[in-house]
């Protein structure tokens, strides 16, 4: 082994690392397809049009509550609310089904509630600098105290999910075509272009980057937070409605089980938890490999604890291999 | 340095060390009082609030008291450990799993065991964090996942069983009617393993690393070493409290309960900065019993148990903005 035979191979690994750490979303999409192709290999001819369809309707809203955690995890934030306040959204929304107003109105009373936890985070992360893990969890906490007393309150009227919030969130067009779809494009379009076109994502990742560096150059921290949590709650709460219309289920703690996914499809896709780097179509294709490892594991009959271990070993893999490919630089 | 510490822990006179316990341990004392204030307010409004009340308060106390004195140590080292809840959870089924059927004194080697588990399950979570050196919320985060899938593995639902010496040792008084056995437990336990880690080099190193990790280096402390023992230490707790709740349901539970987020309030509560290397593990237990007292107190009052989980959150965000505002103010002079 001479030194000379060493050299290419070390270079070749380090354009792979570069690759890894300059465009992220390359090699996730190319493991996408490799567990695309395993799934092809364990359950021949199932993979199709129809099944990448169901894929993408069950992606959707861990799709968007990892949008929160791609945000707030920009600017070194995280918000583990989302799961109480979208189950929160879905549930309120079920409630006003047989009430004067209809389902329109709880979804409107829904968003108003989301809207206000995530002032309450906002302030709490921004104004009073509270770690915002402590903040979410415990914000998580009063809605999901709140969202239990409103199902004792409203405990005699009947409740039921929406006829055109089911089919948003599980019917397909032409039965390839997730109606979800159509809601989600957009707010994914307007995540990434955000992100990157406009003044307030330069400023998540400002902020996230080095906030000394972000408050001399005249960013006010404590707006773009608050602003921030807002919109995080608001995209959480819209993710609960779709996924009780997805599972045609409207519970208090439906959306609970999403919140660790959700942080790890983050995490998978580039973003760093400490701030200031990562973004949107990382977390998408994260959403996509996390949903298509789950159906892959159930497809081998595999039950849902061998599931759980897979989805922490490669969170912490995945977030090791990226640690070290940016200590490199 | 070790010398240093002793001196300064063993004052001259009684008086300057009575003095600087209550200086040290302001936060904690605060709390007791408060702890003291909310019984009489318990006393009040439920007047046959007695015996079987601080019982059950004991009961329910024991195994989040446990978990909060785990969060405690790794937070104290400058990390944070969200698979604590898991952790519980998977040690608790083990136990339950093993004892079930088995003679007595089998139970001894079943709970000898799953101390054994907590501690390397612990310490498997501080070395993935100082290998990979991921963010310790990320890797335990993540770990959490896997503590709680392979607990599924082991048992799919509640079920299992618990050696009669196991509940007996945490259910029902010891000596007087109004001392719990599971006060005791907890003492016992907390002080054999806390009391001689603070005055040793481990203890001392596990503050050093969290208030802070350069300088904690520069002064020759193996930084490395003392996270991954802070962690283990945080798993053997886990492991107490995962058996705390074999012994008081006498069944193992593979779900994980809300034991990671409540030991998060608790710490805060107790006095413990989250920026690590500052607090004790007395205000974190206190606070604890104040947490079980004000959800017990809302039963007596008739208010919802629901609005007894917002005011929980209401008052963990109020400690904290209190906190870091205090904190702010500090800053700025």
């Amino acid at each position: 082994m001479t030194p000379a035979a060493a050299v290419p191979r070390a270079s070749t690994l380090r354009q792979v690392d570069r690759l890894f750490r300059d465009r992220p979303v390359v090699p996730l999409v190319a493991l996408l397809a490799l567990l695309v192709l395993l799934y092809e290999v364990a359950r021949p001819g199932v993979v199709g049009p129809t099944w990448a369809s169901g894929i993408v309707a069950f992606a959707i809203p861990l799709a968007i509550l990892a949008g929160c955690q791609t945000l707030t995890m920009l600017t070194g934030g995280i918000d583990l609310s989302v799961g109480a306040v979208a189950s929160m959204a879905g549930f309120v929304t079920a409630t006003f089904v047989a009430q004067p107003g209809g389902w329109e109105l709880g979804v409107v009373i829904a968003l108003a509630a989301a809207l206000a936890a995530g002032l309450l985070n906002g302030v709490g992360v921004g104004v009073f600098r509270v770690h915002p893990l402590i903040m979410t969890l415990g914000v998580g906490l009063v809605v999901l105290g709140l969202a239990n007393a409103w199902q004792i309150a409203t405990v005699t009227s009947s409740t039921g999910v929406p006829e055109q919030i089911r089919t948003l969130g599980s019917d397909r067009f032409l039965d390839i075509f997730p109606y979800s779809l159509v809601f989600f494009a957009p707010l994914a379009l307007i995540i990434l272009v955000g992100l990157r076109r406009t003044g307030y994502g330069r400023l998540l990742y400002a902020v996230g980057d080095n906030p000394i560096a972000a408050r001399l150059s005249g960013a006010r921290a404590w707006q773009v937070l608050v602003v921030l949590y807002m919109i995080s709650a608001l995209m959480a709460a819209l993710a609960g409605i779709l996924l009780m219309g997805l599972t045609n289920v409207a519970s208090v703690t439906l959306a609970d089980s999403l919140v660790l996914p959700s942080v790890a499809a983050a995490v998978i896709g580039g973003t760093s938890i400490m701030g200031g780097r990562g973004g949107y179509g990382g977390t998408l294709v994260g959403a996509l490999i996390l949903q298509v490892i789950s159906a892959l594991l159930t497809a081998l009959g595999q039950p849902e604890a061998v599931r759980q271990i897979l989805f922490g070993a490669i969170v912490v893999l995945v977030a090791a291999a990226y640690t070290r490919v940016t200590a490199e630089s | 340095m070790s010398a240093a510490a002793t001196a300064l822990g063993e004052a001259a006179r009684p008086l300057d060390a009575v003095v600087g316990m209550v200086r040290r341990n302001g936060w904690a004392l605060a709390l007791l009082a408060f702890l003291a204030l909310l019984l009489i307010f318990t006393k009040v409004i439920q007047p046959r609030y007695g015996v079987a009340g601080a019982q059950a308060l004991a009961i329910s106390a024991l195994p989040l008291a446990l978990a909060a004195v785990a969060q405690a140590i790794c937070v104290i080292g400058g990390g944070i450990d969200l698979s604590i809840g898991s952790m519980m959870a998977l040690t608790s089924v083990i136990a339950a799993v093993q004892m079930k059927g088995q003679p007595e004194e089998f139970g001894v080697v079943v709970v000898l065991a799953v101390l054994v588990l907590g501690l390397i399950l612990g310490a498997i979570n501080g070395a993935v964090i100082v290998f990979t050196r991921v963010p310790d919320i990320v890797v335990t985060l993540a770990m959490s996942f896997v503590w709680a899938g392979f607990a599924l593995l082991v048992l799919a639902s509640p079920g299992g069983g618990s050696a009669k010496w196991l509940r007996d040792i945490i259910l029902g008084p010891f000596l007087n009617e109004w001392i719990p056995k599971s006060a005791i437990v907890l003492i016992v336990t907390v002080g054999l393993v806390w009391i001689p880690l603070r005055r040793s080099r481990l203890g001392l190193s596990i503050y050093a690393v969290g208030s802070n990790r350069l300088a904690a280096f520069r002064s020759g402390v193996g930084v490395g070493r003392t996270k991954i023992a802070a962690y283990a230490l945080t798993g053997l707790f886990a492991a107490l409290a995962g058996l705390g709740l074999t012994a008081s349901t006498g069944i193992g539970t593979p779900v994980p309960g809300p034991y990671t987020l409540t030991s998060v309030a608790a710490i805060v509560l107790g006095g413990v900065s989250l920026a690590g290397g500052r607090g004790g593990v007395l205000g974190p237990i206190v606070a604890v019993l104040i947490l079980q007292l004000i959800r017990s107190d809302m039963t007596f009052l008739n208010v919802d148990t629901n609005l007894a989980i917002v005011a929980q959150g209401a008052i963990l965000i109020g400690v904290v903005m209190f906190g870091s505002l205090l904190q702010l103010r500090r800053a700025r002079r």
